[in-house]
């Protein structure tokens, strides 16, 4: 009796694990401009070659612009490790997503675009947020760069087993309320700790119910509930999601991966060595309102009393009151994008939101899809068009204000409400005040100018 | 490998790579020198933290977040050779022992312990902490990591002697 994250383990041990950890793996691996340089300066120093550079992928998606495709007059230090990221592909021989290739975007949201993630597959990236791609059933998590140039050296990983944590979501949701509320909700129960040293498994009703850019979205912040991975069983959603993309198998080889596909969902009796159970059906949408992305309350809530210094050090942060209602809080920025929800469905959901109405003066409202094809579809429904006429900023693809490294940031001092995955002090900029929402919930701040109940915007969400 | 330095402590449960290293300062190419950026954003926690200790005593959770490695790096250049915590995000952990920056998790009796000054002995071969004046507690640690820093194994060449039987694998899938 298996789980998933048991199958995909067991079917790419090198060499168990003993008093050393196992050597594992990895049929995917996917790079960008931020945590590869010194890896390939190590591979470079060893004289060695990426072993499979078949298996490898590069992007540029942390520290470019998304103002123009353009890196003319952007910052050095920037330019320089992108342009860093050229250079040692082409040195190499990994194939290069670069800013002119209609394949760029945010390396979690063109795994699954171009069909390279794929069920049961071993999927690493030197990114925390590489959870995403456990929404087809893929082992996939974060690495540091260390293990990045461990990859290109061997294409295996150093690793030990992490224990099994299933996550069932039952009932059905409300209309206004998502995945994103969902995710929030469990790493409001059980902690930004809560999931460490183990891999979810999402589970249930309501999980099945989700398309797959829903469950990017919870799979997308497994890292925020401490857990490495996040997984959700492959079923006819994930295989009509993936067929006929282009690294997807072919012909006779889809019908053998199909086949193999289905035997990966977790055994009936499989043993989970922790279980969570949240009943979606009384969720309300969530909002954040500390430096963490637990620290959240439904949209009709108010700022729970701080526990201990720490909240107390946040409230402050955030300048706001334990007691306080968050709906009706003031806001300068919204930010629609990241590896979390950037996708097509995300960018639609805003749009139902936002379309024939204003963003409130004073508002600055970003759009930046996850992906170039993201942006082409978007272009091709007239959203951009929607978003534009609200008076929003409509951008090219890349992770822009989700890290802020590439000038896109919240100024100090100031709320923005955004649909990324992290609150952390400074995260979107020195002393921006982070409140983490859904596309729905970002979207209706924009129009209010303060934090707004999507639910008002009436039932066609 | 042994360790002896008078702690310093951030009080501080959930610290974040992004606190450790904000993201501006991880557009660079190599990896020295970032210790000057250690904490840039949270002068309280910077002024914390000088006077040459080599240990850092902090809340749990410590690491939590973004898996940059830029976090280990930038303690490392600062100086620090151990961090002690009640739990460590899991990427952080193995970023860590990666660049011999050592993990130590006790429990919160002991952490309680761990006042500012406090000088500590951390033994890795025998996995103890000694408070000076106080307990000697064990700490886990993961045994293949603690082999390769003491012995300076690389991982890498290790997984490289396996080559045959990584390329077995390749040719049975
Ligand atoms: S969008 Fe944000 S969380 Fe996602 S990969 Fe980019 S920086 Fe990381």
């Amino acid at each position: 009796m298996k789980t998933l994250y048991d199958k995909i383990w067991d079917s790419h041990i090198v060499v168990p694990e003993t008093d050393a950890p196992a050597i594992l793996y990895i049929d995917l691996h996917l790079i960008h401009e931020v945590t590869t340089p010194q890896a390939f300066t190590g591979l470079r120093k060893r004289g060695l070659k990426v072993r499979r550079s078949d298996k490898t992928f590069a992007t540029m998606d942390h520290s470019i612009p998304t103002s123009s495709r353009s890196l003319s007059g952007f910052d050095d230090m920037a330019a320089n490790q992108v342009r860093t990221l050229a250079a040692n592909c082409a040195e190499f021989g990994v194939l290069l997503f670069d800013l002119n290739s209609p394949k760029q975007g945010i390396v979690h949201v063109i795994g699954p675009e171009l069909g390279l993630t794929q069920p049961g597959r071993t999927i690493v990236c030197g990114d925390s947020h590489t959870s995403t791609h456990g929404a087809f059933g893929a082992l996939a998590h974060g690495i540091g760069t260390s293990e990045v140039e461990m990859v290109l050296a061997t294409q295996c990983l150093l690793q030990r087993k992490s224990k099994n944590f299933l996550v069932k979501f039952d009932g059905r949701l409300q209309p206004g309320v998502t995945a994103k509320d969902m995710v929030l909700a469990l790493i409001g129960k059980i902690g930004t700790g809560g999931g460490t040293g183990c891999v979810f498994e999402f589970a249930g009703s309501a999980i099945r119910a989700l398309d797959m850019d829903a469950r990017m979205t919870i799979c997308n912040m497994s890292i925020e509930g401490g857990a490495r991975a996040g997984l959700v069983a492959p079923d006819d959603r994930t295989f009509e999601y993936l067929a006929g993309r282009e690294f997807a198998p072919k012909a006779k080889d889809w019908d053998d991966a199909l086949a193999r596909w289905k035997q990966l969902p977790s055994d009936e009796a499989a043993h989970f060595d922790k279980t969570v159970t949240i009943d979606v059906s009384a969720l309300e949408p969530m909002i954040t309102y500390g430096t963490n992305p637990a620290m959240s309350i439904p949209i009709s809530g108010r700022v729970p009393k701080p526990e201990n210094e720490a909240d107390a050090a946040a409230l402050k942060y955030m300048a706001l009151e334990p007691g306080q209602a968050l709906a009706g809080h003031p806001i300068d920025v919204v930010f629609i994008g990241s590896c979390t929800n950037s996708r097509l469905s995300d960018l639609r959901s805003a749009a139902r939101v936002i379309r024939g109405r204003k963003v409130s003066r004073g508002v600055r409202m970003l759009v930046v899809p996850g992906s170039y094809e993201v942006k082409r579809q978007a272009e091709a429904e007239g959203l951009d068009r929607i978003f534009k006429e609200a008076g929003a900023e409509w951008r090219e693809a890349g992770c822009s204000m989700c890290i802020a490294m590439n000038g896109d940031a919240v100024p100090s001092g100031k709320v923005s409400v955004s649909t990324s995955n992290r609150n952390f002090e400074g995260r979107q900029g020195k002393g921006a005040r982070t409140l983490l929402a859904s596309p729905l919930t970002a979207a209706a701040s924009a129009i209010e100018g303060r934090v707004a109940d999507p639910r008002r915007f009436g039932a066609g969400l | 490998m042994k360790i002896s330095s008078r702690v310093v402590v951030i009080p501080q449960e959930n610290i974040d790579t992004d606190q450790i290293i904000p993201a501006r300062f991880l557009k660079v190419t190599d990896k020295a020198g970032l210790g000057q950026h250690l904490f840039a954003d949270r002068p309280e926690f910077r002024a914390l933290i000088g006077g040459g200790s080599q240990v850092l005593v902090a809340g749990n959770n410590f690491g939590c977040g973004s898996s940059r490695e830029h976090a280990p790096w930038a303690l490392v250049d600062f100086g620090f050779r151990a961090v002690i915590s009640t739990s460590f995000a899991d990427i952080f952990r193995q970023n860590s022992l990666k660049n011999r920056l050592l993990p130590i998790v006790v429990d919160a009796k002991t952490h309680a312990l761990l006042q500012p000054g406090a000088a500590v002995t951390i033994d890795l071969a025998a996995q103890t902490l000694s408070i000076d004046g106080g307990p000697t507690v064990t700490f886990p640690i993961d045994s293949f990591s603690k082999t390769c820093i003491l012995e300076g194994l690389d991982e890498i060449g290790y997984i490289l002697k396996q080559g045959s039987a990584i390329t077995a694998f390749e040719n049975r899938n």
